[in-house]
């Protein structure tokens, strides 16, 4: 047990007590210490809430300005769908009142502005900072403050379209301690930032890579490239975005095979998340920050995809120090 | 996949049973999803440890029923949908395979084996396709059970409730959970249980030539005595005396450490008894469950490990306290987790005894969670499993029937994989439950009576809840609800042995054994055998041709089990309150070093086949052990 921390209190204990039967008391106290930031309330990040606020950390702080819609009723069940409540609230404001309800013990916090407006001291207050439906650029940018932050500040980012869903991670430098039988062991892992991660040659990649990566640079790109904002495609895009991969895979040298039309279709026709997908992928978000807060366990290096067409959770390391394997 | 709008989800009835953890999560995603028809049963009640995953429930709410709650937690978020609540236990006879023939599809979050299998029976009745899940911390498994296409819930042997060596708890323990079984089954039911109830501290822990009866009255507290005298009289008889008894059987300790007895004087100051509680101090808190050894002795953090001296005290002031506080309760009292008294005289208890045979000592929560059988919980693998049961509820609904999968949600990556899909297998043709394959019973038939045939294989391994047994076309004895003078002549053929009934059940002799409200139909073969091994066999009968539970450790000698609660205990009522249970291990792939992501790294059987499903050509044939159930696993 670390020393750093007071006893947790018997309130804590009581409530905890079955987590603190998987993750131990100085994994609870660390978590209690901890501050999450989330950008960007759809479904699966309203899981990924849920699951931490349950799980006990000292704060969350939300943002996301935009008004409540139909679409964003459709997976986000910490929304009551009475318009009466809504009175000009934002998605992150009614978010908040729902999410303070499941456990007193966790501060809840909305702050309002774009994300490219935060500086670096901003991000420095958070320990984790979960960023969604934003476009590539403003996901490198938030990746790069956290980056310059005086102290770790881990790094997310969370899509899911259709039936399918991808996780980014970027810990740093980051060591943490496992248990491998019965020896508690020391582990040391670096992580390359979101530009450097992308910025990986395709060909450097195995064979069996998860198709799903190259999907979801295609769209990236196409979005961007259209001055799109995230998840604002359709099927009447098909085409172009098709355009788009065969340029890409031809600059890349990668055959096409590897990124399916089929694929691309059904990323593209259906942008909205479907729930059970949400509820696999928040949970699995929510592993990865309880891993990477407590300092326990192997955390994902550095991309997780989940597809329930295939069912298969699979992890993929994409860094330079894995390109020429 | 589907989307909210899709009538085989809108139109869908779905039956949900158990609203703890997985439920909750799993009510929350099928509202979600689109589905708007959700019939949920859950038999109980919302407690304080819940509140940490079981996200639909607060503060408030806590002794309020699950099924209830639940469903008016997701009508606020969803209030145009159908959702109809019981708060009952599943195996009622008001859910018949009637009720179950309503439904479309039987989603299970159950946290025990018992309500498991009787779920499978009527849904293979009812032929309504079943999603079965459980999850043990990060460890959480999926899978589809359809009748004909796939294998039954039971069509795989379920791990039995791990028991241990009654030599083991009583002689020669080696890890801290023996000593808790010895503390809590032996000890704490000796001098706090039913004084009629069989015990073995008396029989084993001396030797055979004092007579028991001289044992029992070392337990009994005389009127007169002094409760500190008698506190101290207990422990230098269970952790002095019978330690150098057992000392004194040279053979035992041959290649074993041999054990250090512990007296209370040489643990405890002689001034002990006064600076001890005090009588007086402690009478503010007078209602039973609240009266604490460890308030009384000013000790505050359940995780810190006591010094042995510290232990002893915590010992000797919680027997005085349950002398003093709750005396009424004395001979009736059996080992409740959620009583703090009970767990922390098993604490101390279990760790003097470890002191004594060096195994090292354990904190009360740890002490706690091994008594109780505590399963480890978390909100996020519930939540992943919740949204994989939808998944695979969706396929079924659409009888998509080539890409049904048992999904595990695994702790460590195999191949990569963290969520790793399995093609489901073929039904098992000797499965006594989906298949009609007969089972055959070896037993005694001039020695055996009817009663130990229903408790023993027809109830405790065959599962049946109210079973009705024929020889040829004469009924011999049924259950449940029949008229008085019936209700005398089963009574009476209960107490008849075998060979000596109305219709004499021989060798050869074929019994139809017949469950109506699981419409579950056996027929069982008797075998004639005049002697069984009375260790290997302690039954006094051998039922095989049926899957028989994978025992956790080899029970050479008549067993004790941890706890009452076990998975196979006679009715869901009886089991702990904890949801999330009953995990199968993951598979495993072969060669793969890392063994940390399989429960039981000793127990190798059973290993099965598994083909990891991959839309590549090389696909990769895995080893799995399917029998690590980590429900009950202590240590």
């Amino acid at each position: 047990m670390d020393g750093d921390g007071e006893e947790l209190t018997a309130q804590e204990t009581a409530l905890y007590d079955r987590q603190i039967r998987v993750w131990g008391a100085d994994a609870q106290r660390r978590l209690s210490k901890a501050h999450v930031l989330v950008y960007g309330m759809k479904g699966t990040i309203s899981e990924f809430c849920k699951n931490i606020v349950l799980a006990g950390v000292g704060s969350l702080t939300l943002i996301d300005d935009r008004l409540v819609t139909e679409e964003v009723l459709s997976s986000n069940f910490l929304i009551p769908p009475d318009e009466d409540v809504y009175g000009g609230k934002t998605i992150a404001e009614l978010c908040c009142d729902s999410l303070k309800d499941f456990n007193p013990m966790v501060r809840v916090f909305v702050e309002k502005g774009d994300l490219s407006s935060f500086d670096v001291e901003f991000f420095s207050k958070f320990d984790v900072v979960v960023v969604s439906c934003c476009s590539r650029s403003a996901k490198k940018l938030a990746n790069e403050k956290c980056r310059k932050a005086s102290k770790r500040v881990a790094f997310y980012t969370v899509d899911c379209r259709d039936s399918s869903g991808e996780i980014f991670v970027d810990l740093q430098d980051y060591k943490y301690s496992k248990k491998k039988n019965e020896e508690t062991i020391e582990c040391h892992l670096k992580y390359p930032s979101f530009e450097d991660a992308l910025s990986v040659p395709w060909r450097a990649f195995h064979r069996r890579m998860s198709k799903l990566y190259f999907a979801m640079r295609v769209i990236e790109k196409f979005e961007e490239a259209e001055g799109r904002s995230a998840g604002d495609v359709s099927e009447a895009d098909l085409s172009n975005v098709l355009k788009l991969k065969k340029e890409l895979c031809t600059a890349q040298s990668l055959n096409e095979s590897h990124v399916p039309d089929t694929l691309l279709e059904r990323l593209v026709a259906d942008t909205t998340e479907f729930p059970p997908v949400c509820a696999v992928i928040g949970g699995i978000l929510g592993q990865e920050v309880i891993k990477a807060i407590s300092g326990k366990g192997d955390p994902i290096k550095n991309f997780f995809y989940f597809d329930a067409s295939d069912g298969k959770g699979v992890i993929e390391d994409i860094s330079d120090s894995n390109a020429g394997k | 996949m589907a989307s909210a709008s899709s009538p085989v989800i809108k139109d869908a009835k779905v039956l949900m049973v158990g609203a703890g953890g997985i439920g909750c999560e799993l009510l929350k995603t099928l509202a979600l999803s689109g589905f708007s028809d959700i019939h949920i049963i859950d038999m109980d009640t919302i407690e304080v440890s819940n509140l940490n995953r079981q996200f639909l429930f607060r503060q408030s709410h806590v002794g309020q029923s699950k099924a209830k709650v639940a469903r008016d937690a997701v009508l606020k978020f969803r209030p145009k949908i159908n959702i109809t609540s019981y708060h009952a236990n599943v195996k009622d006879p008001d859910f018949d395979v009637d009720f179950f023939k309503e439904f479309n599809v039987v989603l299970n979050g159950l946290d025990n084996l018992d309500a498991r299998r009787h779920v499978n029976r009527l849904c293979l009745a009812a032929d309504v396709p079943l999603v079965e899940s459980g999850t043990t911390g990060f460890l959480g498994q999926v899978t589809v059970h359809v009748k004909g296409r796939t294998e039954c819930y039971e069509c795989q042997p379920k791990p039995a409730p791990k028991t241990y060596p009654v030599c083991t708890i009583t002689s020669t323990p080696s890890k801290f959970v023996h000593c808790i079984v010895w503390a809590k089954e032996l000890l704490f039911s000796k001098l706090f249980g039913d004084k009629n109830q069989d015990n073995d501290l008396n029989v084993r822990s001396s030797d055979a030539a004092s007579s028991s009866k001289n044992v029992d009255d070392i337990f009994e507290h005389n009127n007169d005595e002094d409760i500190t005298q008698y506190g101290r009289r207990i422990f230098d008889h269970v952790f002095g005396y019978n330690i150098e008894l057992a000392l004194s059987n040279e053979e035992t300790w041959k290649n074993r450490n041999r054990p250090k007895p512990i007296y209370s004087k040489d643990v405890l100051s002689d001034d002990f008894a006064k600076q001890n509680g005090n009588l007086d101090n402690d009478n503010a808190c007078s209602d039973g469950l609240s009266v604490s050894a460890m308030s009384s002795l000013g000790m505050k953090n359940p995780q810190d490990v006591w010094s042995l001296r510290e232990n002893s005290r915590i010992l000797l002031e919680a027997l005085r306290l349950f002398f003093t506080k709750r005396e009424k309760e004395i001979g009736n009292l059996s080992f409740d987790k959620d009583d703090q008294l009970a767990v922390e005289f098993v604490t101390a208890a279990a760790n003097i005894r470890a002191a004594s045979f060096g195994i090292p000592l354990h904190s009360l929560f740890e002490a706690k969670g091994i008594a109780g059988n505590i399963v480890h919980a978390v909100a996020t693998t519930n939540a992943v499993i919740a949204g994989l049961i939808v998944i695979e509820a969706i396929k079924v609904l659409k009888n998509d029937v080539n890409k049904y999968r048992m999904t595990y949600c695994l702790e460590h990556p195999s191949r990569n994989l963290l969520l790793m899909p399995v093609e489901p297998f073929e039904p098992n043709k000797s499965c006594y439950v989906c298949s009609e394959s007969p089972v055959l019973l070896e037993i005694n038939t001039n020695r055996s009576k009817l009663k130990d045939v229903v408790e023993k294989i027809i109830k405790a391994k065959l599962g049946m809840n109210l079973p009705l047994i024929m020889n040829a076309s004469n009924l011999l004895y049924e259950a449940g609800d029949i008229e008085e003078d019936m209700v005398a002549i089963y009574d009476a053929n209960l107490e008849k042995v075998l060979a000596e009934l109305p219709s004499p059940v021989t060798g050869g002799t074929m019994l139809t054994v017949e469950d109506f409200q699981q419409e579950l139909k056996c027929n069982i073969n008797i075998k004639h055998r005049e002697e069984f091994d009375e260790e290997k066999e302690p039954d006094g009968m051998v039922l095989s041709g049926w899957t028989q539970p994978a025992s956790a450790e080899e029970t050479k000698d008549k067993s004790v089990s941890n706890g009452a609660n076990t998975s196979d205990a006679p009715t869901a009522a009886e089991s702990e309150n904890d949801d999330d249970i009953g995990i199968v291990s993951p598979v495993k792939k072969r060669k793969l070093p890392d063994d940390s992501n399989k429960p039981n790294t000793d127990d190798a059987k059973h290993q099965k086949q598994l083909q990891v499903i991959d839309d590549e050509d090389d696909l990769v044939m895995l080893d799995g052990n399917l029998d690590g159930f980590k429900k009950r696993r202590v240590s």
